[in-house]
């Protein structure tokens, strides 16, 4: 087993065009957990933070817009899925 | 009005959106695509290799001027244990006809020059716009609203990917997908020397591996690990099954993270520099998650579309994204032919894909996605080939016993039933 892995360090290395004060993921108030930890789990970004004391936290700055919370609970605790405007968001290089 | 409407708008420039706007362009269909990222490829990712036979078809010898990585030549699959490996090798000396040949790509540079090519037959390409929803009239899809712009076409060809919002829109994607149907993929872009790379993998100029993994990089989950090799990088990555996601101990950038640290992978990496990080989902329910492809005025393609197959030994989306692009072209050129843009016009797009391989190889394996979800395969199976390597190749001093004995030891832990089930089944799937 290896060390607990620092996605920001990795998410920090991408091109990010972020569009400030308008996020376009949007979760709804008090989200259910058991649906929440599915995302905390599957996130590549691993943007669906649980902290220490059960708080969550969520920003979607460093999304790579790969659909995966959409599936998984787009319509339980999402209020808002849809792609960045054009030209902001991930900017894959390579790819 | 009509006067003004384009043949096609192609949402997405992607490989199917590229591919048909090529297609289209060079039969003098007024084509435009549109492309939310600020070039074709900056929202796209792959494992990835791509198989040659379908783009070879469209533009034979592509792959001498494209930017393409390396040639396939080596393939592996590894059985992987957190801390045991067991691998089939595979090097393929001989030629092959450019139809048989793969190739690792990064799509950041290959579906720029995929754009670039079908500019240069006359298609029209808008990046840096989003489209935000389809414009019907009557039922039938007659234009797209893009950034507060209104543009007017015949058909609309929708290549915008696994997650296809306006396909879900207009009704013709089941609007939930089941999350059953649907994988993860994470991956780490790994810079090294040239040489260090062909070193490690024992490669010549030119020639990739690819390589698979299943068992320990997913968790337990269906899924696996992969390694290509590019010129001066390494894809590395993992993908993961939602289905049991919510119970798993691991999310899924700690699988990525074990699965570089594994013993067997940490060696070929040394040294190298993390040059992108990217996340993609791979619909991988095969049959069972194909839309509606056609509708009036609209056609659904590439990853939207659900086309992509896991085979296990190999994944495979980008040559059907590519065929189904070309498809989608062809029924829009006989529908600009007839006149007649309305889903039983635009109906050849089913008639060509139902007699090419994308539906054909997606109907074979139709019953694949629900035997991989069987568990053994990515728990028991690479413990148990491990355990049998380990009593074969362990000489400790202790009294040997017959290799039969051994082998039906460890076979016995799995159980002979399930090993005969799961045997029937996978021989059936595929």
């Amino acid at each position: 087993m290896t060390e607990t892995v620092n996605v920001d360090v990795k998410l920090g290395v991408n091109k990010f065009h972020v569009d400030e004060g308008h996020p376009h993921i949007i979760l709804k108030d008090n989200p259910n957990m058991t649906e929440y930890r599915k995302l905390v789990n599957a996130c590549p970004a691993g943007l669906y933070k649980l902290e220490e004391d059960g708080s969550i936290r969520f920003d979607s700055a460093g999304c790579l817009e790969c659909g995966t919370c959409k599936f998984l609970c787009g319509d339980t605790i999402l209020e808002k899925w849809e792609y960045p405007r054009g030209t902001f968001g991930i900017e894959y290089r390579y790819g | 009005m009509e006067e003004e409407a384009f043949d096609a708008i192609i949402v997405g420039a992607g490989l199917a959106g590229c591919v048909a706007a090529y297609v289209l362009a060079k039969e003098g269909a007024d084509v435009l695509v549109i492309e939310r990222g600020n070039y074709a490829g900056s929202k796209n990712m792959t494992g990835g290799r791509l198989y040659a036979h379908s783009l070879e078809k469209i533009i034979p010898g592509f792959a001498k001027e494209a930017p393409v990585e390396r040639k396939v030549t080596k393939e592996k699959v590894t059985f992987l244990t957190d801390d045991t490996g067991v691998t089939l090798d595979y090097h393929n000396g001989r030629s092959q006809t450019s139809t048989q040949e793969s190739y690792t790509v990064l799509r950041g540079d290959f579906d720029q020059w995929l754009m670039a090519k079908a500019e240069e037959v006359g298609a029209q390409f808008i990046t840096g716009i989003r489209v935000d929803e389809l414009i019907t009239k009557d039922g039938k899809v007659v234009g797209v609203n893009a950034d507060g712009d209104e543009l007017i076409a015949k058909a609309v060809i929708l290549a915008e990917g696994v997650n296809p919002v306006l396909g879900e829109k207009l009704g013709m994607v089941k609007p939930k997908v089941n999350a059953d149907a649907m994988a993860v993929g994470a991956k780490e872009l790994i810079e090294l020397p040239k040489e260090v790379i062909q070193d490690r993998f024992n490669l010549s100029d030119d020639e990739g591996a690819a390589w698979l993994f299943a068992g320990s990089p997913s968790n337990g989950l269906m899924g696996g690990g992969f390694i290509y090799t590019n010129q001066t990088t390494v894809s590395l990555g993992i993908v993961c099954g939602l289905h049991d996601i919510g119970s798993s101990d691991k999310t899924v950038p700690q699988m990525l993270e074990d699965f570089k640290n594994h013993s067997i992978i940490k060696p070929l990496l040394e040294g190298g520099k993390l040059l992108e990080y990217s996340g993609h989902v791979v619909p991988e329910a095969g049959l069972n998650m194909v839309p509606k492809l056609v509708d009036d005025g609209v056609l659904i393609t590439g990853d939207a579309a659900g086309f992509c197959l896991n085979i296990g030994y190999t994944v495979r989306g980008m040559d059907l994204a590519i065929a189904s692009g070309e498809a989608a072209a062809k029924a829009v050129l006989t529908a600009r032919a007839n006149k007649d843009f309305s889903a039983q016009g635009l109906s050849s797009y089913q008639t060509l894909l139902e007699d090419s391989f994308v539906m054909k190889d997606l109907k074979l394996y139709k019953n694949l996605p629900a035997f991989m979800e069987t568990p053994r395969i990515f728990n028991e199976y690479p413990k148990m080939v491990a355990d049998i390597m380990q009593s074969m190749f362990t000489v400790d001093g202790s009294e040997s016993q017959p290799l039969r004995k051994t082998l039906m030891k460890h076979c016995k832990e799995v159980g002979y039933m399930n090993l005969i089930k799961d045997g029937i089944k996978g021989v059936t799937a595929i």
